[in-house]
């Protein structure tokens, strides 16, 4: 490969790119700590996340998206499946502490994600300092860091977590995040326990940061209006498996997946007019760790044929750039009768 | 935020918070029943450091003449053992002896227990399953029974007895100290150090050591009170302190004979054993109410 060739690959290249990512966590209690079966938490997803766009991920509770975050950052080891980070594959070029220096993550619960015997300000210098960076310097940078997540350090460099309100403890766990200059922040759930003025500060100030910093980030949320304000691509995960992935507007405008639709039926309208008419979803997802054979849906699917109880569907795109979906009425000569009649 | 820390916009000093330890001493001070149990504690240690110079008498000076005296006897405020040696000297010397072999082996074994319990605790998996199930073997005993069967397999003797002591708490504390350890490190703030690349180390130190020493500290000191009682258990069946050595356990065991000529007399040394259990208790109790930060 020519030099030049190399450079166009590298700029063309997303910075996260995920293939065929599995993880089966073992499940305890058989006889003799052998076990009865696993729980298909993950199970070979695929996906790309651009340079400096926001990667939204929804789906029901129990469907894979916090161990997806965990998996990116490493928190728990991968069964199979690559992780490329800025063309470097975890594990061959790049190992664990590259990637974790370059990933990090904001957690849900911001009570739990702050040692409670630290300061605020050495809870943020503790990642540079265990990197190598002499502590006055660490703090300095904590104190930086604190200003720029709207938290004056000369207040609250010195206090300790049980002192702070939630919104401001979430800020302090963004600023955590960014104490390492990531590439890539995983924002797992991270303003879903905050009421909705401070989250909506929250939301502002992930915005502006983003900006300012040149950040990635993906963004994991059940809320489905705030992942539509955030994000600038979508991907609808079903027990362990994506759905469908699209730009924003191109799912919210047209849902190809049927889970996709009834998922943002359930959203309620801002329009009174415009009342969701199609029934919501009935009862709870299967059971992981025997799922469903064929499409993991057609247990709960409206449309399901005998078709989607034998072939899994693969990923296939449809109309829209960039926008495909797991589902046999999408994939032309799948043996689903309304193939093509695409809603 | 007044105004007057307004104006002091300038300066780079931080605020800095009261810290973690300044709250539970603050929250110590306001509970009167282990402020009680604190200075009786203080006091036992006190009266054992100082024991020659409390003491009114020789507590070896034995007199075949003025046996089991009644207590308020003058010259003998709490009256004289089987051997007509002066009770209350004998009573504050042996608080050296007994609290000796009550604190000592509990401590050892705060730092074994914990240092264990930790380790298995965060590592997990099989080094878990190894450290804790040799750890069940010794729990599996009772402790009383443990204890007994190491001494008299050792032979008589203090060092024997702190040794088999020592030997009966490290389960307990390393069962208490991996429990802890294992709620700790699933907790999201672990989980964001090790997202920071900290060594497992690190984040022990830093992030888990501070969070669970707590409870196992409290823990251990209600355990003080067992010790004190084993060990008494023990001299009392001649495998701990020899005689004539003051030491709570055994003088109970040998004044046992004398319990229906002075009954009070008697039971003297088992009322220090209990003042003291209890005052550790207490105090323990009111360490583990001080320490909770949701109280």
């Amino acid at each position: 490969m020519s030099l030049a060739a190399a450079a166009k690959a590298e700029t063309h290249s997303p910075l996260l790119s995920v293939r065929g990512l599995t993880k089966h966590f073992p499940l305890k209690g058989g006889l003799l700590g052998r076990s009865p079966g696993v729980v298909r938490a993950v199970d070979g997803i695929s996906f790309d996340v651009a340079q400096g766009e926001t990667l939204g991920i929804v789906g029901e509770s129990g469907c894979g998206k916090s161990t997806t975050a965990r998996l990116l950052v490493d928190l728990i080891t991968p069964d199979a499946g690559d992780i490329k980070l800025a063309g470097k594959q975890l594990g061959v070029d790049m190992t664990v502490r590259d990637l974790r220096r370059q990933v990090q993550m904001v957690f849900q619960d911001s009570y739990a994600s702050l040692n409670p015997r630290l300061t605020m300000e050495d809870a943020i210098a503790f990642g540079p300092m265990v990197n190598g960076m002499p502590e006055t310097q660490a703090t300095a940078l904590a104190h930086e860091l604190l200003r720029k997540v709207g938290l004056e350090p000369r207040r609250f460099a010195g206090r300790y977590p049980h002192e702070l309100s939630g919104g401001q403890r979430q800020r302090v766990n963004i600023a955590r995040a960014l104490a390492f200059s990531p590439k890539l922040v995983i924002l797992d759930e991270a303003v879903s326990a905050l009421d909705k003025s401070v989250e909506a500060q929250v939301l502002n100030l992930l915005t502006d940061l983003k900006r300012e910093l040149g950040l990635t980030y993906v963004f994991i949320s059940h809320d489905l209006n705030v992942v539509r304000y955030m994000s600038d691509r979508v991907m609808v995960m079903y027990l362990g498996e994506v759905a469908e992935i699209g730009p924003v507007e191109a799912l919210y405008r047209s849902p190809t997946h049927p889970y996709s639709r009834a998922l943002l039926a359930a959203m309620p309208s801002m329009d009174p007019d415009k009342r969701t008419m199609e029934a919501p979803l009935q009862g709870d997802p299967p059971n992981p760790i025997n799922p469903p054979p064929g499409c993991r849906f057609h247990t709960r699917c409206s449309v399901a044929e005998a078709v989607c109880g034998e072939k899994s569907p693969s990923l296939h795109g449809l109309s829209g750039a960039g926008h495909l979906a797991a589902c046999h009425i999408a994939i032309p000569g799948s043996g689903h009768s309304r193939t093509g009649m695409l809603p | 935020m007044s105004a007057a820390t307004a104006s002091l916009e300038t300066t780079t000093t931080v605020e800095k918070s009261p810290g973690y330890w300044a709250g539970v001493m603050r929250r110590f001070r306001r509970d009167p029943v282990a402020m009680l149990a604190l200075a009786l504690v203080l006091t036992l240690i006190l009266m054992a450091l100082f024991a020659p110079w409390v003491a009114p008498n020789d507590p070896y000076r034995s007199s075949m003449i003025r046996r089991l005296r009644p207590i308020g006897t003058p010259g003998f405020l709490l009256g004289t053992d089987e051997l007509g040696r002066d009770m209350i000297s004998r009573l504050i010397h042996g608080a050296r002896l007994s609290l000796l072999m009550g604190v000592t082996p509990v401590f050892i074994a705060f730092f074994v227990g914990s240092a264990i319990g930790i380790t298995a605790g965060y590592i997990g998996g099989w080094v878990n399953t190894v450290l804790m199930r040799t750890i069940d073997v010794f729990f599996a005993f009772p402790s009383v029974l443990l204890a007994i069967a190491l001494s008299g397999a050792l032979g008589a003797g203090i060092f024997n007895g702190l040794l088999s002591l020592t030997v009966v708490f490290i389960p307990p504390i390393a069962r208490i100290a991996e429990s802890v350890t294992t709620a700790v490190r699933k907790i999201e703030y672990v989980e964001a150090a090790r997202a920071s690349g900290a060594s497992a180390f690190t984040i022990v130190r830093v992030h888990v050591l501070g969070n669970v020493i707590g409870p196992i500290f409290v823990y251990a000191t209600g355990l003080i009170s067992v010790s004190l009682i084993l060990a008494s258990g023990l001299s009392f069946l001649g495998l701990g302190v020899k005689p004539p050595e003051p030491e709570w356990g055994l003088m109970l065991n040998t004044l046992r004979n004398a319990i229906y000529v002075q009954p009070w007399v008697a039971a003297l040394p088992g009322l220090m054993i209990f003042i003291t259990s209890v005052s550790f208790n207490l105090l323990s109790d009111g360490l583990r109410s001080a320490m909770d930060l949701k109280a």
